[in-house]
C-alpha cells in the first residue's frame, strides 16, 4: 500500500465519533484532509482501510489506517505529544480518564439511539436510563471546569459531540437536559467556548433533521 | 469525611472463572508484581469492598493499588503496563503498533465474551448464529496472527493476554454447540497452546472441565435448557 504522506480523515459530518477525532486534531493544530463518506455507498478506500468494521471514523496517517475513535484519539495524543496533552501524565489519572471515556462509549450512543428509535414504554425506559447515565457523569464532573480538571481532555472530548444531539433527544423524548442535568449543560457551554469544539460540533437543528431522516428510514413515527 | 487509611500493596478483587480477572493475573505475573487475590462471591454476595470500589458497575475484576481502585480489565491492563513498565512491557513502544494492538484487544473485548455467552446460554437458531459469528471472529484473529508466534510478534503481549483466558472456555463452547475449535481455527488453538507454555498463563487459567461444570450449574440454576 503506497504510503501517501499526511493525515486523512474518513468521516461523516454528523458523527459524534468522527467529531472526537476532529476535535483532537484541532486541539493539536494538525493539518489534515477531510473526506466525507457516503455510508450508503461505501468507498473502496473506506472498505480497504477498515475491513473489520467498515465504519467511520478512520484516520490515515502516511497511508496507515487507524480505526475506532478513542483509539485514534490516543494515537493522535501520542504522535503529537508536544501540544495540548489529552490524557493526564500520571497512571492513576490516566486510568480514571480511560474508565470514564469507556463508560461514555459503552452507554451513551446505544441508549440515545433507543431514545429516538423507540416509542411509548420502551422510550420512557430509555429516557430514564439516559438521564441516569448523565447524572452519573455529573457526579464525576463535580465542580470541576472539565472532566480532566482545569484542562479540557480525553473524557471531555469523548462526550462533548453528544451535546449537539441534546436538542434532538429532548424533542423526541420530551424532556429537558437543562432541567435534568444542568451541570452537564453548563459544562457543554464551557466546552463550546473552545474553537476546536465550536467549529466541530454540528448545528443541533441539523442533527435533529438528520434524526428525523433516520426515523423515516427506520419506519419510526 | 474520615480520611481512609491507604493500605499499601496490590489487591485484586477476583472471581475464579472470570477471564477478565485472569488477564490481570497473567499481566502481573509476567511483571513479577506481588498481589493479593480476594475471591468474591459472585453474583449473590458481593463484598462491601467491591461495591465501594466499583460503584458504577459493581463487577470484578477491580485492582486496588495502595488503596485506590481501578476498574474495567482493559483499563487496568494499561494501568499495570504503565506503573510497572520495565519488566515484560505489554504494549509496543511506537504509537502505530500500539494503536494496532489496542484495536485488536478492543475487538476481542467487544466480541468474544458476548458470543460465547450466547453459545452456552441459548439453543437452536440463536446458538447456531452465535457459533458462526464466534468462528468468524476467530478466523479474523487467525488472519491477524498470521505466521507470528504471538499477536505481538516474537513477544507475548497485550493482545495475547486479552484473548488467552477464553481458551479455558473453548471446551465448554465446543460441547454446547457441537463443534471443534481445532478443526475450525487450528492456528488459534496452536497459538493458545504456545501461550499455555508460559507459567503466567497456565497458572491463571482454570481447568476447562471446571469451566464446563460451572456453566452446567449456572444453566441448572437459571433453568436454561
Amino acid at each position: 500500500m503506497a504510503g501517501e504522506k499526511g493525515v486523512v480523515l474518513l468521516d461523516l459530518w454528523v458523527s459524534p465519533f468522527g467529531q472526537r477525532v476532529r476535535i483532537a486534531l484541532a486541539e493539536k493544530g494538525v493539518d489534515y484532509e477531510y473526506k466525507e463518506q457516503d455510508l450508503m455507498n461505501k468507498s473502496e478506500l473506506l472498505l480497504k482501510s477498515n475491513p473489520v468494521y467498515k465504519k467511520i471514523p478512520v484516520l490515515l496517517h502516511d497511508g496507515k489506517s487507524i480505526c475506532e475513535s478513542l483509539i485514534i484519539v490516543q494515537y493522535i495524543d501520542e504522535v503529537w505529544s508536544n501540544k495540548a496533552p489529552l490524557l493526564p501524565a500520571e497512571p492513576l489519572a490516566r486510568a480514571n480518564a480511560r474508565f470514564w471515556a469507556d463508560f461514555i462509549d459503552k452507554k451513551v450512543y446505544e441508549c440515545a439511539t433507543r431514545l429516538w428509535k423507540l416509542k411509548g414504554e420502551e422510550q420512557e425506559v430509555a429516557k430514564k436510563e439516559f438521564i441516569e447515565i448523565f447524572k452519573l457523569l455529573e457526579g464525576e464532573l463535580g465542580d470541576k471546569t472539565f472532566f480532566g480538571g482545569e484542562s479540557f481532555g480525553f473524557v471531555d472530548l469523548a462526550l462533548v459531540p453528544f451535546v449537539a444531539w441534546f436538542y434532538a433527544y429532548e424533542t423526541c423524548a420530551k424532556f429537558s437536559m437543562e432541567e435534568e442535568c444542568p451541570k452537564i449543560v453548563a459544562w457543554g457551554k464551557r466546552c463550546m467556548e473552545r474553537e476546536s469544539v465550536s467549529k466541530t460540533l454540528s448545528d443541533p437543528t441539523k442533527v435533529y433533521e438528520f434524526v428525523l431522516f433516520l426515523k423515516k428510514r427506520f419506519g419510526v413515527e | 469525611m474520615e480520611e481512609e487509611k491507604r493500605e499499601k500493596g496490590v489487591i485484586l478483587l477476583d472471581f475464579w472463572v472470570s477471564p477478565f480477572s485472569q488477564r490481570l493475573k497473567i499481566a502481573m505475573d509476567e511483571k513479577n508484581v506481588e498481589f493479593e487475590c480476594i475471591e468474591e462471591d459472585i453474583p449473590n454476595n458481593k463484598s462491601q469492598l467491591l461495591l465501594k470500589s466499583n460503584p458504577v458497575y459493581k463487577k470484578i475484576p477491580v485492582l486496588i493499588h495502595d488503596g485506590k481502585p481501578i476498574c474495567e480489565s482493559m483499563v487496568i491492563l494499561r494501568y499495570i503496563d504503565e506503573v510497572w513498565p520495565h519488566q515484560a512491557p505489554l504494549l509496543p513502544s511506537d504509537p502505530y503498533s500500539r494503536a494496532i494492538a489496542s484495536f485488536w484487544a478492543d475487538f476481542i473485548d467487544k466480541k468474544v465474551y458476548d458470543l460465547g455467552t450466547k453459545i452456552w446460554m441459548r439453543s437452536g437458531e440463536v446458538q447456531e448464529t452465535a457459533k458462526q459469528e464466534l468462528l468468524a471472529v476467530m478466523k479474523t484473529l487467525e488472519g491477524e496472527l498470521g505466521e507470528k508466534e504471538f499477536f505481538g510478534g516474537d513477544v507475548f503481549g497485550f493482545v495475547d493476554i486479552t484473548l488467552v483466558p477464553f481458551y479455558a472456555w473453548f471446551h465448554a463452547y465446543e460441547i454446547f454447540a457441537k463443534f471443534s475449535f481445532e478443526e475450525e481455527c487450528p492456528k488459534i488453538v496452536a497459538w493458545a497452546k504456545r501461550c499455555m507454555q508460559r507459567d503466567s498463563v497456565c497458572k491463571a487459567l482454570p481447568e476447562p472441565k471446571k469451566v464446563y461444570e460451572y456453566l452446567l450449574d449456572l444453566k441448572a440454576t437459571y433453568n436454561l435448557y
